[in-house]
């Protein structure tokens, strides 16, 4: 249990949101990408929080703030895929090219 | 760092790894939306073993009980047969093994030089500091986010209302006729 061990695996759970992202085309998959990155991103300030002395009150409030907003961003995601779900009848993210010029 | 800890803490790194790797790999948008749960399980097993315990609650009962559900409502209510498996093609693998590839080779060769600045002797201040300093020195940022969640909470509800189209409407005489 170092800092590195925890750096590395939040380094391969956000390979495996971008991943996903990339290779998803369904928007809730998507979405589940985005959520795997933010955690790895989280991981990383808690892991420094924990290891720099001078980072240990920033790191856990950072964490929380990015849960907050996590929450709220999955929220208003899902009311977008919903909503494109009701007037396209998909959740295919190749088939949202309406303002495609 | 007694042998448990290390124990616990390669058994429970396992657990999340795999979790991310399923996200991925698998193609079921169900399965998927599960291994992603053990996923964020695993990442508050991590945030205990760091010693934040308030964070790890925190991600249990708002990442895991509170927007799981919510992604999984979604999966539910959007799950017709052709959704559920949608296959990415060839190139887009090829594309997206060759980035994950590369930038975790290049993560993995500097994170260790972080190392240097690391101490073990730092210990995690618990809820009461956190909620000290939520109220004191991180008021705005505090305040912000509390205004944000009332943004979303209205937004979420506006954009998924239930839309009425003029046919559904009920018919409604012009004008009532008076007894």
């Amino acid at each position: 249990m170092t800092l590195t061990s925890f750096l590395l695996i939040g380094a391969f759970l956000f390979i495996c949101g971008l991943a996903c992202i990339s290779i998803r085309r369904n928007a809730l998959g998507i979405l589940m990408g985005v959520e795997l990155i933010l955690n790895a991103a989280n991981l990383n300030f808690v892991a420094c929080a924990r290891y720099l002395p001078n980072f240990a009150l920033e790191g856990q409030i950072f964490a929380l703030i990015v849960i907050v907003l996590a929450a709220g961003e999955a929220a208003i995601a899902l009311a977008i895929i919903l909503n494109f779900y009701n007037n396209h009848n998909t959740v295919d993210v190749d088939r949202a090219d309406e303002l495609k010029g | 760092m007694s042998v448990l800890d290390e124990i616990l803490f390669a058994i429970v790194a396992l657990g999340t790894g795999l979790g991310a790797v399923g996200v991925v790999f698998t193609r079921n948008i169900v399965r998927q939306a599960v291994c992603l749960l053990f996923t964020l399980i695993g990442i508050s097993m991590l945030y205990f073993l760091l010693g934040a315990e308030f964070v790890g609650a925190t991600q249990l009962i708002v990442y895991v009980g509170g927007t799981m559900v919510l992604v999984i409502f979604g999966v539910m209510l959007t799950a017709r047969q052709e959704f559920v498996t949608i296959r990415a093609t060839p190139v887009e693998w090829f594309t997206a093994g060759l980035l994950g590839l590369g930038l975790f080779t290049i993560l993995a060769k500097t994170l260790p030089a972080l190392e240097s600045n690391a101490s073990e002797k730092g210990q995690l201040p618990s809820t009461g500091p956190i909620g000290v300093a939520f109220l004191t020195k991180y008021l705005l940022p505090f305040e912000a986010i509390s205004l944000h969640l009332l943004v979303v909470l209205i937004g979420a509800a506006y954009l998924a209302r239930a839309k009425k189209r003029p046919s559904d409407l009920p018919k409604i005489p012009l004008e009532k006729e008076e007894k």
